[in-house]
């Protein structure tokens, strides 16, 4: 038996799919019916029908995805949780479950569900794709207009750094909230688009669900290289190779043959230079509750340093007045340690002025191992920190 | 002669995560997790032919007892050349620690008890869960890592304990409890996640000694 997933995404699709529920002889067993475009469809067809319905779609132009290859192989205890778990998949992101770590299946239903459930304000963009081939999607928040000066937030492009992911799906939905609310970044909205990456190192979270929870790179091969991986925030075109990187493919902090050799980054590069106008650019990380500004690969000050010290001293109050989470705040190279060809020392030189990264809960009691019970307080408040950089962006166009 | 440092920039913290896994070991124990509350003063002094000293002012809690914290000071001496001499370590703590001697006891009786030799793995799970039966051992295994990480600091490396892989009690005919652990630490400069096999004596009355590392 296998379980497929189809998407329908034209009303012609949907039907197609529709009518396989009158055919009672294929015995299909419905996980999720259909019930409107963009949300999946889950059906396990038994083997003796596999080939009629694969024909049947196929025929009818509609794509689908094999979720589970062999329901029998599942029968082991381990898989039988994601069984289960996927029988209870949330219908909509007001049954998500925010206060859990997630699979990456489980995000990108989210985040096709968000999209379904507010196609007026929300898009997922396909950027590019991983070295493993996963698509790359970033959510679009936009209000109307063209080309709108605009913010970036991305989280997961260190893939251990589970707070990050969990805490992009809150934002996601937060936005959505506000919006429909008219408080809160509403009034960003109104100007000014919003661009989220939820998992911008989608090989490497998978990684750290199936093989190896404490993996922090990407999962490319280059040649010459021993090991496998560079360091997605060691790639970028800006001090690149420096010190503050390795050469060595086996560290953690290799920085990769050559700038943007890893396509989790270039994707982003391209993105960002063909849009022309974003004005703010978050990269988010964990743990070590800091607010970090320009530059990582050199010991000059930023030349707009006094307003980003500024912003982020602003920035860290809001922060910390929601659970008295204590932030330090710097830059980079003074603050956490000289690192070079990251991601926000890129975005800055491409004069995106107001470009932060931040390090998440905790200190070090959990590390990377946070407790699921503190994601949505940690996503809380970097809200409204966050919500303190758009809004001087917002404030301050230039 | 000694230069003041900013609290928040990371010369600073690096010498107090050397001082606060110094009091792990010193002072930490199953009923007891000493946690970094707040750095407020830095300052150092570089000896020639000796090496830098840092001068620590911080505030501590513990993880068991979050509505207090404690004041200490500390001083951290890297040697020169420190590649094979551990850095030297004094702490005084302003006060008195909460007691822990009920705790002790109880956990001490508790695994004295068990028939068979406690064992667990992946502590904690890639979800941040601690089974509360095994928060004492995963406290222990910040007095162990706590050792480790006094041991081999240097001021380009700041570690913490990322999770412990796997500890295995062995029965003493002596007094002493003794757990074999494989701790992961993660050093920030690096980003290296490293296993550490590391065996720890404890008994509450004597406290903590690693007795290999």
């Amino acid at each position: 038996h296998q379980v497929l997933r189809i998407v329908p995404q034209s009303h012609e699709e949907l039907q197609k799919v529709q009518e396989l529920q009158d055919l009672e002889h294929l015995q299909l067993d419905f996980w999720l019916a259909p019930r409107r475009l963009g949300l999946p469809v889950d059906i396990r067809v038994p083997f003796p029908s596999l080939q009629a319905v694969k024909a049947h779609l196929k025929a009818a132009g509609v794509s689908y995805s094999i979720m589970i290859e062999d329901v029998q192989a599942l029968l082991d205890e381990e898989q039988m949780e994601m069984l289960r778990s996927s029988r209870q998949l949330p219908l909509d992101t007001s049954t998500f479950n925010y206060d859990t770590y997630h699979t990456l299946d489980e995000i990108y239903n989210f985040m096709d569900m968000l999209v379904a459930e507010n196609p007026n304000l929300v898009s997922k963009l396909e950027i590019g794709r991983s070295t493993e081939n996963r698509p790359l999607y970033v959510l679009k928040f936009s209000t109307g207009g063209t080309n709108r000066p605009a913010i970036w937030i991305d989280t997961g492009i260190h893939s251990r750094e589970w707070v990050t992911q969990a805490s992009g799906v809150w934002f996601a939905k937060k936005i959505v909230q506000d919006h429909a609310n008219n408080e809160g970044v509403a009034s960003v909205l109104e100007t000014m688009d919003i661009f989220l990456e939820i998992v911008t190192n989608p090989d490497g979270f998978a990684y750290t669900h199936t093989t190896n929870r404490m993996w922090r790179k990407t999962r490319s091969r280059h040649s010459g290289a021993i090991c496998v991986g560079v360091d997605p925030n060691r790639n970028w075109d800006a001090g690149f190779g420096d010190a503050g990187a390795s050469g060595n493919s086996c560290s953690e902090t290799y920085h990769g043959p050559y700038p943007n050799s890893e396509p989790e980054v270039k994707s982003i590069v391209d993105f960002v230079k063909s849009h022309g106008n974003i004005k703010a650019f978050v990269s988010i990380h964990s743990y070590s509750q800091l607010l970090l500004y320009p530059y990582g690969y050199t010991e000059t000050p930023a030349p707009n340093e006094q307003e980003l010290h500024m912003i982020s001293a602003k920035a860290v109050a809001a922060l910390s007045s929601l659970y008295g989470t204590q932030y330090e705040y710097g830059s980079i190279i003074t603050t956490i340690y000289r690192a070079s060809g990251s991601t926000v020392d890129w975005t800055y030189n491409q004069g995106i002025k107001y470009s932060f990264t931040f390090e998440l809960r905790d200190t070090g009691r959990y590390g990377f191992l946070l407790p699921a019970r503190q994601i949505v307080p940690t996503a809380e408040e970097t809200w409204l920190a966050l919500k303190v950089i758009m809004e001087h962006a917002r404030d301050n166009i230039y | 002669r000694a230069m003041e440092l900013p609290p928040s920039h990371f010369p600073a913290a690096r010498a107090a995560a050397v001082a606060v896994g110094y009091l792990r070991y010193l002072r930490g124990g199953p009923g007891r997790g000493l946690e970094l509350r707040e750095l407020r003063r830095a300052r150092r002094q570089d000896i020639d032919d000796v090496g830098h000293k840092y001068y620590l002012e911080l505030e501590l809690e513990d993880v068991l007892d979050k509505d207090r914290t404690v004041n200490c000071t500390a001083e951290v001496l890297y040697h020169l050349g420190s590649k094979n001499s551990a850095p030297d370590v004094q702490v005084t703590v302003q006060g008195e620690l909460r007691s822990t001697e009920e705790a002790d006891k109880e956990f001490y009786n508790w695994i004295r008890s068990l028939e068979k030799e406690l064992v667990a793995e992946n502590i904690p799970d890639s979800h941040g869960n601690v089974p509360p039966e095994l928060e004492p051992i995963h406290l222990l295994a910040w007095v162990a890592s706590g050792y480790v990480i006094w041991q081999n600091s240097t001021e380009n490396t700041k570690f913490h304990l990322a999770q412990v892989k796997h500890v295995k009690q062995v029965k003493r005919s002596d007094e002493d409890l003794q757990f074999d652990f494989v701790v992961l630490l993660h050093e920030m400069v690096s980003q290296e996640v490293l296993p550490w096999q590391v065996t720890l004596l404890w008994h509450p009355q004597r406290g903590a000694q690693v007795s290999q590392s």
